[in-house]
Parts: C-alpha cells; sequence; structure tokens
C-alpha cells in the first residue's frame, strides 16, 4: 500500500510538472504569442516593444526556465490587463465556482445515485425507464441550451428567478441545476449499471434472507460495495465543473472562474489564461489522486473483484 | 467523456433465454424504436448537411432588414415564407439551421476520425511495445488528460483563431489520449492471448500481427466509442461557437446562432432554441445509434449472465 501511494504520488507530481510545460507551450504554439495577444492593428514596432518586454524574444528555453522559477516561488504571473496578480483574481473567484460545482455536484448525485439504486432494484420499472432517459436526455443536449431555455421561460417569462449574477440563493437555482444537467446521466447509468453487478451477489441474497428491509439492503449494503465507480465518476466531474464551467458561467453571468477564462479570453489576456489552465489543472490532478487513495477507505481489499 | 457499458435502452429482459443468439436475442433485449428514432435522427441531419442547398428555401446569407425578427410562421405575425422565422437582420432561420448541420457534422467526423486514428497509433505503440515507449505515451496521456476538456478546447480555440480546420484538430488532440488509453488497455490483454502467442511463434513480425491480429479486434471498441466522443464533440462544437470561438461568425453554425440568439432572447425566443434542438437531435441521433452499435458489436454489453 505505501508503495503504492509513493508510485502515485510521483506519477501526479510528474503529471503536474508536465501540465506546466504543456501551458507554457500551448500559448506559444503559434510561433509568435505577440500576434495571438496583441490587437490585430498593432503595429510593427508595438509587437516588437511587446515581444521584449514580455521576454517572448529569448531563446524558448531560457523562457522555460524563467517560468519554471518564477512558479516555484509561488508566482502564476501577473494579468496584462488589469495589472493585479492572476492567482489574487483566480482566488477571488474561486468561492464562486466552487459553490457552483458543489450545488450541482450536490443535485446530480441526488437524483443519478437514487433514481440509478431505484432502476437496478426494479428492472422494468418506471425508474429504470426514467434512468434510461435521463442518460439519453443528458448525454445529447447542450447543457448551456437548457440553461437559455431555463432562464426564457423561468426569469424572463414567469420572473421566478433572476436572469443572471450571484445574489444570494435564489441565483443558484438555475445554473446549479443546469451544472447538474452535465453529468446527472452519466451517473445515473453508471450506478444502474454497477448496482445490477452488485445485487447479483450472493451476500445481497444473505442480507434478504435475514430479512433485513429491501430498503436497507439496497442503499446500505449494495450501494457502499458500488461506490468505487460513482465516486471516481463524482470526482472527475467536479474536477470538469471547475475549469469546464467556462459555457455555463457565461450563460448565467456567474462570477467565478469559468466567466473570469471567457473575459481573459476576449480581452486576449494569455497570462491569466496560463495561470487559470495551470491552477485548474493541478486541482484536477489533487483531486484524482485524493479519489485513488480513498478506495483504499471505501473497499479495505482494494481489489476490482466486482469490476471485472 | 466516460464510456460506460450500458445500452440506452436495455430493456430489462431476464437473461437465461435458450433460444439461438444473434437475431433473435437482439430483438428481445434492444428496444427496435431506439434504432429508428436515431436513424432517423441522423439520417436527418445527414440529409440536411448533404442536400442542403436544395432542402433550404432561402439563400442562409440573404439579409433584409425590412423582415428582421419575424416570428415563426404559426405566431402572430408569422409568415409560411419564414417557417422558423428570421433573425436579427433579416436571414431566415430555418435556412440556417438546415445550412448549420454542415458544420456540426464535419467537427464530429473530422475530429473523431482524427482522434481515433492518433488514438489507435499511439495506444498500438504503448500497448504492443511498451517499455519506454509505454511509459512516455503514458505520461503524455497523463499530462493532456489533467488539463479539463472544456478548458483545454476553448484555450486553444482562443489562441489559434476560429476556422473549422483549427476546430477538427483541437478536438482531436484533445480527444486522443482517450482513444490511446482504451486501445493501450485492449493490446495488453490480446498479447496474452493464444492466438497473438501462435502467430509470434510461427515467426510473423510485428506489422503482420498489429494489422491482422489487433486491428480486428479493437476496431469495435475504438468504433463505439468514437460515435460517443462524436457526440460530445457536436454539444461542445456548439458551446464553442457560443462562445464565438468556433468557425467564422458569418459562417452559418449551431453555435453561432444560439450566440446571436442569446442577445435576443428577451424578444425573439426563437433564435437561440430551434439550433439548440438540431444540435440535440443530431447529438440524439448519434448516441442512440452509437447505442445500438456497442449493443450488436460487443457481447458483453448485452449483459447477458
Amino acid at each position: 500500500m505505501g508503495r503504492y501511494i509513493l508510485a502515485r504520488l510521483v506519477q501526479g507530481l510528474i503529471a503536474g510538472l508536465g501540465v506546466i510545460v504543456l501551458v507554457f507551450f500551448m500559448v506559444r504554439i503559434t510561433g509568435d504569442p505577440a500576434n495571438a495577444m496583441l490587437p490585430k492593428e498593432a503595429s510593427i514596432e508595438a509587437r516588437a516593444a511587446f515581444r521584449h518586454q514580455m521576454g517572448f524574444d529569448r531563446p524558448l528555453t531560457s523562457q522555460l526556465v524563467d517560468y519554471l522559477i518564477r512558479i516555484a516561488q509561488g508566482d502564476l504571473g501577473v494579468s496584462v490587463r488589469t495589472r493585479q496578480p492572476a492567482i489574487s483574481l483566480l482566488l477571488g473567484r474561486l468561492p464562486a465556482t466552487m459553490e457552483l460545482a458543489l450545488a450541482g455536484l450536490a443535485l446530480a448525485v441526488l437524483v443519478g445515485v437514487s433514481i440509478g439504486v431505484l432502476a437496478a432494484a426494479k428492472p422494468g420499472s418506471v425508474w429504470s425507464g426514467l434512468s434510461n432517459l435521463l442518460g439519453v436526455v443528458s448525454l445529447s443536449t447542450p447543457s448551456f441550451w437548457v440553461g437559455l431555455l431555463l432562464i426564457l421561460l423561468l426569469s424572463v417569462k414567469l420572473h421566478i428567478f433572476p436572469v443572471a449574477g450571484r445574489s444570494g440563493l435564489k441565483s443558484l437555482v438555475l445554473p446549479a441545476v443546469t451544472m447538474s444537467l452535465t453529468c446527472v446521466g452519466q451517473l445515473t447509468r453508471i450506478t444502474t449499471a454497477t448496482m445490477r453487478d452488485v445485487l447479483r451477489q450472493d451476500y445481497i441474497l444473505v442480507a434478504h434472507a435475514k430479512g433485513l428491509r429491501t430498503k436497507r439492503v439496497n442503499f446500505r449494503h449494495a450501494l457502499r460495495n458500488a461506490a468505487i465507480p460513482i465516486v471516481t465518476l463524482i470526482g472527475v466531474n467536479f474536477g470538469y465543473m471547475m475549469g469546464g464551467s467556462v459555457v455555463i458561467e457565461t450563460v448565467f453571468s456567474w462570477p467565478g472562474v469559468g466567466w473570469l477564462t471567457f473575459q481573459a479570453i476576449q480581452s486576449r489576456d494569455f497570462a491569466l489564461i496560463q495561470a487559470i489552465t495551470l491552477f485548474t489543472s493541478w486541482v484536477v490532478l489533487v483531486l484524482s489522486l485524493f479519489i485513488d487513495l480513498l478506495y483504499g477507505v471505501l473497499d479495505p481489499r482494494v481489489s476490482y473483484g466486482h469490476d471485472r | 467523456m466516460e464510456c460506460i457499458s450500458e445500452p440506452i435502452g436495455q430493456t430489462e429482459a431476464k437473461s437465461g433465454t435458450s433460444d439461438e443468439p444473434g437475431r433473435q436475442l437482439l430483438r428481445r433485449r434492444f428496444p427496435g424504436w431506439t434504432i429508428v428514432v436515431g436513424l432517423l435522427c441522423l439520417t436527418a441531419a445527414v440529409g440536411a448537411a448533404v442536400f442542403a442547398r436544395y432542402l433550404a428555401p432561402h439563400d442562409p446569407f440573404e439579409q433584409d432588414l425590412s423582415r428582421a425578427l419575424l416570428p415563426p410562421m404559426w405566431m402572430q405575425g408569422g409568415s409560411p415564407d419564414f417557417p422558423l422565422g428570421t433573425d436579427y437582420i433579416g436571414r431566415d432561420v430555418l435556412s440556417r439551421v438546415i445550412f448549420g448541420s454542415r458544420v456540426s457534422l464535419t467537427v464530429g467526423l473530422g475530429g473523431v476520425c482524427l482522434a481515433s486514428v492518433l488514438g489507435m497509433f499511439f495506444g498500438l505503440m504503448a500497448g504492443y511495445l511498451g517499455g519506454w515507449v509505454d511509459a512516455i505515451i503514458a505520461r503524455v496521456v497523463d499530462i493532456v488528460l489533467a488539463v479539463p476538456y472544456v478548458l483545454f478546447v476553448v484555450v486553444m480555440a482562443s489562441i489559434l483563431g476560429p476556422s473549422l480546420g483549427n476546430v477538427i484538430l483541437i478536438f482531436g488532440v484533445a480527444d486522443f489520449p482517450l482513444f490511446a488509453r482504451l486501445v493501450r488497455g485492449e493490446v495488453l490483454s490480446l498479447k496474452e492471448s493464444q492466438f497473438v502467442e501462435a502467430a509470434e511463434c510461427t515467426g510473423a513480425g510485428p506489422w503482420w500481427i498489429l494489422w491482422t491480429h489487433f486491428l480486428p479486434n479493437i476496431i469495435g471498441t475504438v468504433v463505439t466509442m468514437a460515435t460517443f466522443e462524436m457526440a460530445a464533440m457536436v454539444l461542445w462544437e456548439a458551446g464553442l461557437g457560443f462562445l464565438g470561438l468556433s468557425v467564422s461568425p458569418i459562417i452559418p453554425s449551431w453555435g453561432n446562432m444560439m450566440a446571436e440568439g442569446r442577445d435576443y432572447l428577451r424578444t425573439s425566443w426563437w433564435l437561440a432554441t430551434f439550433p439548440g434542438f438540431a444540435v440535440a437531435l443530431l447529438a440524439l441521433g448519434i448516441n442512440l445509434t452509437g447505442d445500438w452499435l456497442r449493443f450488436t458489436i460487443d457481447p458483453r454489453s448485452r449483459g447477458t449472465k
């Protein structure tokens, strides 16, 4: 177990360093980042001056070393537009994104896991139909479009919820529902599938034979043993929501990291974009590490016996 | 995107049927209507893309401010000449939706082809050669997957600039690690199988083995994954277009139309609604067809226990 954790840590560290290099080259992929960062009408002299100021005219290797050193010092760069450190901009937006991601995820887990368990326990029932339907709909509709429709219906027409912005619990409802839509289908499907496998096991039969109530068997005995794939999916989706909420946050003008990304793209603030990409990737890496280590807690055997 | 081994619409027929496998099994467990609906949606989208010029009632670029923001024909003030209404500069929404299918299908097909070819190449290399090749490819896959998919796509699109080629390239690169990982796993288990061992014993070269033994055995899983990834790409392309980062804004694409429609959400709901429907129908068609494909190709997903 100790060796496994160590190997996993090293792997995560390599990926974390790799992401720095990837992000470094992403911005430079067109050859001259000044072209991407400056408006089209910038003069040749202005471009040259900008290149010199940002250090783009130096050899790539020395730029990369510089970049690595600055990151090691905790400096993720300075926003070109607002002249503020990128990290403080990011941290300022993080609570809103976390709030939205957690609310969306909680909603998706509540709906997805319950329907999934019921669908597996009662094959052929309404629940299993609902599970299938939810899977199809969630995987086939653009979530931001549903968000637009929700705004249209519930905000513009019926005035129940605010159209946009972050002002208390009421404004959280529509973005969270939209957010949950991105993963509720996957969650329902994987819960149904793994639960169906688990419910075939002998110990479930034993639990029934002991006279335990079905609800208790389903939610206590079976769900715990079906937890690993579900938890993995939850972790993966939380990571995606942290960085992937660009479109949904933009639709609702939700002042989180996603909207910040969109604003940074619009103002071609690549220093900030670099910082956001790096930061969220690290969050995702740490999360996946955490989930891998969590397996040992969920399943003392840390074996995938029932998966195969 | 996760690949979950559970087909949509699978009925819960009890296992243990004694009838012959194949067609009967298929009819029993896979309700026919899903594939009918799936193929219907898919055919409609492909048909619209191919025959757009003949199907569209108007030129999708033709502007006329005198008829701007006409509502759909069934609403008051609508005109039967413009069944789904017109946009803010008087272009026909229906014609633009029809032409928009071209962008979505091209991006979906192109992106998924690029991703699966790249993924199969690197996955085969990693799985078959093993050693340091495997280690390097596995690390690269880890790194690309560490960057959240949407963020990667959005940032790359903003750096490379809006064009159809760039969008396809970005989706291909963002998605190939998933295929590489899948193929690598398949190859690792195939490598241990007896028919590969037998081929190696008879002196077959590595290319021959890759071509005749590995490729036919992995193509099924790759194709089913490709369908789901294609649906996801269609959705994300619309998202990119909505942010103004997909194809150039003059080209009629569903994402672009939704972006324009957002500004008129209060007054003209039809602008953002219909392109979104089109995206959903195409994605639905691809997903349902993919489910059916997986069901037919991969016997494990039938739940026969």
